[in-house]
């Protein structure tokens, strides 16, 4: 019953440009760290709200792995103790685990793509705990952080020029897509 | 004619508000409302909040308590009726007869619209509605044509709703157990169909697997376009062949029959999608506004180009032109 003549592709984030996970590929991991943590106090500061959505989820164990990057992150938001960190592969025994182009992964977590949409593009891909990625993502989109700056801003020279990269990214995707099938 | 716009955060309800819907509706955060999601709704305290937002932009909220009573814990529904008349939202959203009893002898002066899990999809259910409590607007199932809504609207004695962008649920609303035979869970009564508890995605042969409650539901090729792993957009093997039996993954958009829709009478276009982002909302809402505008000028409408918030990036008339026929 579909209508087969398939048209334009659907709008999707671009991964990063190679020359910029090769810049990065060989970089110590270890100076990320206290960013990272910085982060997640500044996150936790300004957004309360964010554990009442996460309810039990908060104490699950995240993998967030940017596949145009040469490195992931383990997040977990436990409130008293939250943790992220940087790796280079991502551990086993995660909860979940979220996969995807960097600016896709930020992009929804600004709220400037949407996840439903970016995963049936087949953008972004789950694993684990669907239920748990799903709390995380609806936490992420009604606090309204500026991922972006929060966590490249303290990374210093480089960590601009990824932010500057991925913001070039994000503000050149049409906010609308034409194409696509139609079924009757 | 009335725009009405998801909203699962108070993020989402001020991007609908301030990309133009004219209504918002939303639910609380429990089994009460049938987008009973992770992460998603409303506390009372940011009902309150979000209620005084929209009014401040002169958008009302209609809260949706439209899950079936489980059976001696009535009184999360009255809780959720009382607390939402008392936040000052403009219209209760119902399904369950016991709900819209309680609510119209509870609440006189409160509107009350009939959900769409309600299934009313002829004048005589809709007089029963409107004759017995009191209710102002019911919510049209996805399931008939245009001409079918028109002689509904001629016969009845209230206004009309219908959705025009979103998900398609194939079953007649409210009716469907696909989801409690595979969970135990399902949209009528626990607010939720295929939770997110109980799918799980798997790489198999290239193949990416998705399975609900144990059962295998559907796989993707590489870069073949997902759906939500509901059974409805499942793949199955018959007699006949393999495939998609009850329907494929596609989004229901209702652009085009916007003008025909407004001639047969309808008072308010919905979007759906509470689980959505603040990006399909802010996305959704400004581009309906558009073709809604260039409507009430007499324009030609500008396309609505959502193909990539689509679900399978397909999109339908659905039964509004029932072309099979
Ligand atoms: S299985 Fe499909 S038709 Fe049934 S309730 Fe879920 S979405 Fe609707």
């Amino acid at each position: 019953m579909s209508d087969p003549q398939m048209t334009e592709l659907p709008v999707t984030p671009p991964a990063l440009p190679p020359w910029l996970a090769r810049a990065m590929a060989p970089l110590p991991l270890a100076p990320l760290q206290p960013a990272l943590a910085l982060m997640l106090d500044r996150i936790g500061r300004t957004h309360p709200d964010l554990y009442g959505r996460l309810g039990e989820h908060a104490e699950k164990c995240f993998g967030i792995d940017p596949t145009d990057l040469p490195f992931a992150f383990v997040l977990e938001p436990k409130p008293l103790r939250p943790r992220a960190r940087a790796v280079r592969n991502l551990p086993a025994g995660l909860d979940a685990c979220i996969r995807g182009p960097l600016a896709g992964l930020v992009g929804m977590a600004e709220g400037t793509l949407d996840g439903d949409a970016l995963f049936f593009s087949r953008v972004l891909w789950v694993e684990g705990d669907v239920a748990a990625v799903l709390a995380l993502r609806n936490a992420i989109d009604d606090a309204r952080i500026d991922f972006g700056t929060v966590i490249f801003g303290s990374l210093g020279p480089l960590g601009q020029r990824l932010a500057d990269a991925l913001r070039r990214q994000l503000q050149s995707l049409p906010v609308t897509s034409s194409g696509g099938r139609t079924w009757s | 004619m009335e725009l009405i716009c998801p909203a699962g955060t108070p993020a989402s309800l001020e991007a609908a508000v301030e990309a133009g819907a004219d209504a918002v509706y939303c639910g609380f955060r429990d089994e009460t409302n049938a987008r009973n999601f992770p992460g998603l709704n409303f506390s009372r305290d940011e009902l309150r909040k979000g209620i005084a937002f929209a009014h401040r932009h002169g958008v009302k909220v209609l809260v949706a308590i439209n899950t079936f009573a489980r059976a001696g814990a009535f009184g999360l529904w009255q809780a959720a009726i009382d607390d939402a008349a008392a936040a000052g939202a403009d219209a209760l959203i119902l399904a369950d007869l016991a709900t819209l009893d309680y609510a119209a002898r509870r609440h006189p002066g409160q509107r009350l619209h009939v959900s769409v899990q309600a299934g009313a999809a002829n004048p005589d259910a809709i007089r029963f509605y409107v004759e017995n409590f009191g209710v102002r607007r019911i919510v049209l199932p996805r399931v008939l044509s245009v001409m079918e809504i028109a002689s509904i609207v001629r016969e009845s004695a209230c206004e009309t709703e219908v959705f025009v962008f979103g998900g398609l649920c194939v079953m007649e609303e409210g009716r469907c157990s696909l989801s409690s035979y595979a969970t135990g869970q399902s949209p009528n009564m626990n607010g939720v169909c295929s939770p997110a508890s109980h799918v799980a995605y798997a790489e198999r042969d290239g193949r990416v697997v998705s399975t609900l409650g144990g059962f295998t539901i559907n796989s993707f090729g590489k870069d073949e376009p997902a759906g939500y792993p509901t059974l409805c957009k499942g793949r199955f093997t018959t007699p006949k062949g393999s495939g998609y039996i009850f329907e494929e993954p596609v989004s229901l958009d209702a652009a085009l029959m916007l003008p025909a829709l407004r001639d047969a009478g309808v008072t308010a276009f919905k979007i759906e999608g509470r689980q959505r982002g603040r990006a399909y909302i802010a996305g959704v809402v400004r581009s309906f506004r558009n073709i809604l505008a260039a409507i009430d000028e007499g324009r030609s409408a500008p396309p609505a180009g959502l193909a990539a918030m689509t679900e399978g990036q397909m999109s339908t008339v659905g039964a509004y032109r029932k072309g099979w026929r």
